[in-house]
């Protein structure tokens, strides 16, 4: 009884360390501010520039991680513990690291950098760079997920596929993608969280220009150089934002966990 | 289990430990200075500590304007040193200082650009052709401000085009929040060309750029003042510091830093 009390109490705090700093941004904010500042064009094009990038990055991470994921979680093979290190990598370097790498990588001297601008291609200064800014460092959150999803499904069902003579590639989308799905989508979810709120590569590998590389958390952080109240409503509309994202992409996969549990009973 | 209990109240009275947010000790002291500064303050610093042994002198260097806000939340700052008037009377109106600080340096912007000049820049006017990238500080850094005034002065020099500021303006690809990330820019040869202060241009910055000089009709010379904080905790080691700064061997640090000496500054922006 006393472990149940303290592991409330516990929790309890864990829930005020989160949530008192949320809940004193929005009591910060005076009302219809808010409203105010949406009308901001300056504003809306941050905002608009976020969710295009953030989105961008999660398809990008979404299509080059699965194979990934799909090799860490059934495949053995030398030098397998060593490429998960190297992806998990981008979740522990400062974000400003990373910036400094990728200029070292794709910047106008960079390594890949003076091929790409010969296909004229360039990343420092530009969306697409902040995309790959993005995709750089929320890379780790969807294959981390994925690969957990895909090592969960039962091995049975890929046997029985391919006792009906299923090809692989059929079975890896049809049968595995599905069976996974639920897991697919919140690393997905998290990976969009990360690339939202991604600021420290976005502002050393892409820079800071309104319309083309200012996202929003590079909008709150000039803003607070200047106006705190302008800074505070930026906040609060990144904060609603995310939750209303984040809580429509938990509410889609369980009700997509209840489709596969039933798919799952089905053929007993 | 009862290692576990032992562990929670562990947890439990971690707050008691947060307490006192690492109050300094009275022989440090804390300098909130211009990112501008950083070079020379340092040495400054040093200089201090070594004239009173037992003192530990700390600098934040930051964009002023990030400088005065932290120092409105409480930030435990002893001086502060603004690279202009606007944050340090920010500072004043606030109450965290009395007056409005005492000059103590000048800066001017030059153009720079990086030593393999990948965009063929011979000269200031060039900073307006089509196509060429140019990193500014944002408008609420105190470099960025001089930047935007000096370009509206261009505009109107002999043989700059009148629309030369807009032109620039429009070749912008990045406003950095602070100047030493456009020094950066510029030096990692992402940029084709920034304007910062002199003084950024430090021994070691220089072997990877090219400096354009802005003639002195035409330039913003940016004046820093420095003030000891009314709630300083080493109010006395700050005053020291603040007089160091100011003093004959403390201005020639600066100089060759490549700051500009006070003298010759507003007469009417000193003491209070």
């Amino acid at each position: 009884m006393a472990l149940r009390a303290l592991a409330l109490v516990l929790g309890a705090l864990l829930v005020l360390l989160l949530g008192l700093p949320l809940l004193s941004l929005l009591l910060r904010i005076p009302s219809g501010d808010l409203v105010a500042r949406l009308r901001d064009p300056l504003i809306l094009q941050a905002l608009r520039l976020s969710l295009l990038t953030s989105f961008a990055a999660t398809v990008i991470v979404a299509t080059l991680g699965l194979p990934v994921a799909y090799l860490l979680a059934t495949g053995e093979f030398r030098g397998k513990r060593v490429l998960e290190a190297f992806i998990d990598l981008p979740m522990v370097l400062p974000p400003t690291v990373a910036g400094v790498a990728l200029l070292t990588a794709f910047g106008r001297t960079g390594l890949a950098g003076q091929a790409l601008s010969a296909l004229g291609i360039t990343l420092p200064f530009t969306t697409l760079g902040v995309v790959v800014a993005q995709a750089f460092v929320a890379a780790p959150f969807f294959v981390g997920a994925a690969r957990a999803g895909f090592a969960e499904v039962d091995r049975k069902y890929l046997d029985a596929a391919a006792t009906l003579r299923a090809a692989p590639g059929y079975t890896f989308l049809r049968v595995l993608v599905p069976l996974a799905a639920p897991s697919l989508f919140a690393g997905a979810a998290m990976s969009w969280a990360r690339a939202l709120g991604e600021f420290g590569a976005t502002i050393t590998f892409a820079g800071n220009m309104p319309g083309v590389t200012q996202t929003m958390p590079l909008a709150v952080y000039l803003a607070l150089q200047s106006d705190l109240d302008a800074a505070v409503a930026l906040s609060v509309l990144l904060l609603l934002v995310s939750l209303t994202v984040l809580l429509s992409i938990r509410l889609t996969p369980s009700r997509l966990a209840a489709l596969a549990a039933r798919a799952r009973r089905a053929p007993r | 289990m009862n290692a576990f209990m032992r562990f929670a109240l562990a947890v439990l009275g971690l707050p008691l430990l947060a307490g006192r947010p690492e109050a300094p000790a009275p022989s440090t002291l804390t300098v909130y200075a211009a990112a501008s500064l950083t070079d020379a303050f340092r040495e400054l610093g040093h200089a201090l500590e070594a004239t009173h042994p037992g003192l530990t002198v700390q600098f934040n260097f930051a964009g002023s304007q990030q400088l005065a806000l932290q120092i409105e939340e409480g930030a435990p700052a002893d001086v502060f040193a603004s690279a202009d008037q606007r944050w340090m009377s920010y500072a004043a109106e606030k109450g965290l200082v009395a007056g409005e600080g005492a000059i103590f340096a000048r800066n001017r912007l030059v153009a720079i650009v990086p030593r393999t000049n990948p965009a063929r820049i011979g000269g200031l006017a060039d900073l307006g052709r089509r196509g060429t990238k140019i990193v500014v500080a944002a408008e609420a850094v105190p470099a960025g401000e001089y930047s935007r005034e000096t370009l509206e002065k261009l505009s109107a020099a002999p043989g700059f085009p009148p629309e030369y500021a807009r032109r620039v303006l429009a070749n912008v690809v990045s406003q950095e929040e602070n100047v030493k990330a456009v020094v950066a820019k510029v030096q990692l040869g992402e940029a084709d060309a920034g304007l910062v202060y002199r003084s950024d241009v430090t021994p070691s910055v220089s072997r990877y750029v090219r400096v354009f000089e802005i003639e002195d009709p035409y330039n913003v010379i940016a004046r820093y003042p420095i003030a000891v904080l009314k709630r300083a905790k080493n109010a006395e080691a700050a005053k020291w510091f603040v007089e160091l700064v100011s003093s004959a061997p403390g201005q020639q640090t600066l100089e060759r830093h490549g700051l500009l000496p006070a003298a010759a500054a507003a007469p009417a922006a000193t003491q209070p």
